[in-house]
Parts: structure tokens; sequence; C-alpha cells
């Protein structure tokens, strides 16, 4: 039972993604406007291009993935579904909750990662190093949708949401840049980027087991 | 029999009425000594202990640095023990509390960082650096003013203070990963020199104005704790009979 609504959620959410189409693709849009403005601002050096771009490249994937915060749980809030996630009662709100998170992290997260190869050729990364930037896109992104859906559901009941949303999300996704530009950094200096990964993992495993309750628990706040 | 009438006691605290008045008893004595330890403390810091060997005379921002500092996470745990009771027993004087206590903690990790950047000019040539502390202080300061503006933002202040209270939890296992992760760039600033337990690193004679500011730094936290709670329990509930039944006993 808690499976299956929680595919049919699923493929609500992936549904509505692609019939919207444009919006969707603003996180990429975004990312690929960031990583054009800064050779334009910074100069066009291959080697200072190439020593920023694993910064620039997360940071930009950063603010992307900011966008599409804010109509994470408002629409459904507005129209009553989110309501119905406890009173309907044939999926636990938890299961829903990591469903939604899990279908932001696969309209926004996932194409970050596959046109990351791009972005990276644009900034001159050293290519042994783009291995290490998609694994550490791939351990990152989804840390990046579980933070951002706590500070979404925590902002669900204010009107002014978007510009509380990012001095939310700001502290809590410094470990996650640190780690994972430097394990970029190591790999791009022909460095071991394992110890950096690790770490990157062991935030993701703290990010899945308790943002999801955190982001529960204000959800229900929001709807009493 | 003790444990009973602790218990009623802390049950009493969640009552407005009486709430209100232990802070209207508290608070002045809290204040009195905080000018009295500070005043000692001040004297100490400026009169009696020797100038350093190699900093001079402005190694004496420090009492008032290091104590600010301390306080800014202090006063982070005491806001997070306040949420978590708000939390689990809904009592709304806590929640007060707890929201009450966001904004001096945020005062004093701005005051940690204003002086640290006054001393840092002269010492280390510059007023900022990407140090590991520095950056985990400002960081703290952004939670603080966070949790500050998601307070502000609801219209219905209780329900305001009980999501805000989550994001202090929340906060509370953030900021260790903040300040590990920072460790990775080991830099400028130099590691603790006070240890509770094992041997300081500091001179004997320039330790006592230091305990002193730190307690009169404690007993200020507590004191204006408890007036803004009064403060903003007075004004959410202004329209209330026992404000009036106060107020007119007062008059």
């Amino acid at each position: 039972m808690t499976v299956a609504r929680m595919t049919a959620l699923l493929r609500r959410d992936l549904r509505l993604a692609l019939r919207h189409g444009g919006e969707s693709l603003m996180p990429l849009i975004f990312l690929f406007s960031v990583i054009i403005l800064v050779p334009l601002g910074v100069g066009p050096g291959p080697n200072l291009l190439a020593s920023i771009a694993p910064g620039m490249i997360w940071v930009a994937a950063l603010l992307a993935s900011l966008l599409a915060l804010e109509q994470l749980f408002r629409p459904d809030l507005e129209d009553g579904t989110l309501e119905q996630w406890w009173v309907g009662g044939t999926a636990p709100p938890g299961a829903l909750v990591v469903t939604r998170l899990f279908s932001h992290w696969l309209v926004t997260g996932v194409p970050v990662i596959l046109f990351a190869p791009l972005a990276a050729q644009m900034l001159y990364l050293p290519s042994d190093a783009l291995p290490t930037l998609m694994l550490s896109l791939l351990i990152g992104t989804p840390v990046l949708s579980l933070v951002g859906g706590l500070a979404s559901a925590l902002t669900l009941g204010t009107n002014r949401g978007s510009v509380l949303l990012s001095i939310l999300v700001f502290p809590m996704v410094v470990p996650v840049l640190i780690f994972a530009t430097g394990a970029v950094t190591a790999a791009a200096e022909g460095f071991s980027a394992r110890a950096h990964l690790g770490l990157l993992t062991a935030l993701l495993i703290l990010a899945v087991t308790l943002a999801p309750l955190a982001t529960t628990a204000a959800l229900r706040l929001n709807i009493e | 029999m003790i444990f009973h009438r602790l218990k009623v006691g802390f049950h009493r605290l969640g009552s407005p009425p009486t709430f209100h008045k232990l802070c209207r008893i508290l608070s002045p004595w809290l204040w009195a000594g905080f000018v009295a330890c500070t005043a000692i403390g001040l004297y100490q810091a400026l009169y009696v202990v020797p100038p350093d060997y190699q900093q001079g005379d402005s190694f004496r921002i420090l009492y008032i640095h290091v104590p600010a500092a301390w306080q800014a996470m202090a006063g982070y745990v005491i806001m997070a023990i306040l949420a978590a009771i708000a939390l689990v027993w809904r009592i709304r004087t806590v929640e007060i509390m707890t929201m009450a206590a966001a904004p001096v903690g945020a005062a004093f990790t701005a005051l940690c960082l204003a002086t640290g950047s006054l001393w840092g000019k002269p010492m280390w040539g510059t007023w900022w650096a990407w140090d590991a502390r520095l950056t985990s202080m400002l960081v703290l300061l952004f939670i603080y003013l966070g949790i500050m503006g998601l307070y502000a933002a609801f219209e219905d202040r209780r329900k305001g203070a009980r999501v805000a209270c989550i994001l202090v939890l929340v906060g509370l296992v953030n900021i260790p990963l903040i300040h590990f992760s920072v460790e990775w760039w080991t830099t400028l600033h130099q590691g603790s020199t006070i240890n509770l337990f094992g041997e300081s690193k500091m001179h004997p004679s320039m330790l006592p104005p230091l305990i002193w500011m730190a307690i009169a730094v404690k007993l200020m936290f507590g004191g204006a704790l408890l007036d803004r709670s009064r403060n903003d329990l007075v004004d959410q509930d202004r329209r209330k009979r026992w404000i009036r039944d106060v107020i007119g006993e007062e008059a």
C-alpha cells in the first residue's frame, strides 16, 4: 500500500515536471548562465578558470537547486493535497516526504550531474578530475535536495519565503561545499579524493536519516 | 518529595502570570550581578594584569572577546535545550524564551566577531581571515539570524516559535559539522588556550579577570533573556486579562 502510494506520487510529480518542461529546465539554464558569466567576469585565462572550476560548478549547482524549492510544497499546501497526506492514512507522511524529495532530486539534481562534463570542459577542468566531479555531484546533490526540502518546509507558513530560504540553506550546505570542492580540487591536483568523498558520503547518510524527520515535523506544524 | 515540588514548580512556570512574576523578580538580581562582576573584571583587566610581553596592552581586548565567544556558543546550547523542552512539552513560555535567546546569542556572536576583527588588525595585520574559527563563528551568526528571521516571518507567533524551534535543533546537529569541516583549513587563529581539563597555556596572573568577565557575561545573558521573554509575553498577551491585573497591581 505504502509503496503503491509512493510510486503514484513519484509518477505524478515527474509527469507534472515533464508537462512544465520550461520550468523544469530552469536549474540547468541557470547553471549554464553562471558558467558562461564566470569567464566573462574573471577573464578567459585557462589556468585561472581551471583552478576555480570546482568551486564555480558547485556553487552554481547549489544556487540552481534553490530555484525550485519555493514550489516544492506550496502548491500542495494551497490546494489541500498536503493535508491529505496526513488525513488520507494510506501511507505514512514521512514516506511521501521522502518521495517528494527524491523527485525533486531527479528533476533538479540529475540534469546537473549529466551536464557537468560540458560545464567542466567550458571551465578547462583537468579531465582527470571529471569522474571525481561527477561522483561528488552524485553524492552531494541529494544532500542539497534534502536540506533544501527542510528549509522549504520550515518557511512554508510564511509569505516571504524565498529570501529566508537562502539564509536557512546557506549554513546547512557549508560542509557539503567544502568536502565536494575539496574532493574535486584534490583530484585535479593529482591527489586521492577518497577522504573527501568519504566524508561527503557521511554527510549524505546523516542527511538522509535526519532531514526527512525534521521536514515532516515542520510540514505537520505548518498545516495545523 | 523534593522531586514532586520541583515538578510542580516546573509546571507552574508554564503559566504566564507566574512566569512574568519570576522574570520580574530575578532579572534585577542578574543585572546587578552583571554590573558588579564587570566592574571587578574590567578593573583587574585594565589595571592589575601586566601587559603582554609581545602584544603589549592590546591583548586586553581578550577580556571581552573570549567571554563573548564562549557565550555565543553556550547561548546556542541553552537555546537548543529550551527548544527541546518547548517542542516536547509544548510549553508556551519556554517557546517564548527560546525565541528571546536568539537575538541575545546573535549579539554576542557579532560582538565576538567585531572585537576579533579589531584585535586582528594590529596583531595579524588584517581585519578578516578565512580561518576555521572565524568562519564557523560567521556561519553561527547566520544561523542565529535565520532563526530570528523565521520567527519574525510568521503571522501566528506561536506557530512561528514552534517552527523556529525545529530549526534550532537542526542547527545543533549542524554546528559541529560546520566546525569540523572548516577545520580543514588550519590557519591563523591560535588553538584553545584555556583548558578545563589539563593545563591552561595562559599565565595564571592573566586568568582571574577572564573568569570574572565570563561570569558577568553569563549573568547578562540571563538578565537579557528574562527581560526579552517578559516583553514578548506582555506584547503577545496585551489584550488578556491577567496583564491588566498585573499592570493594575503595579500601578
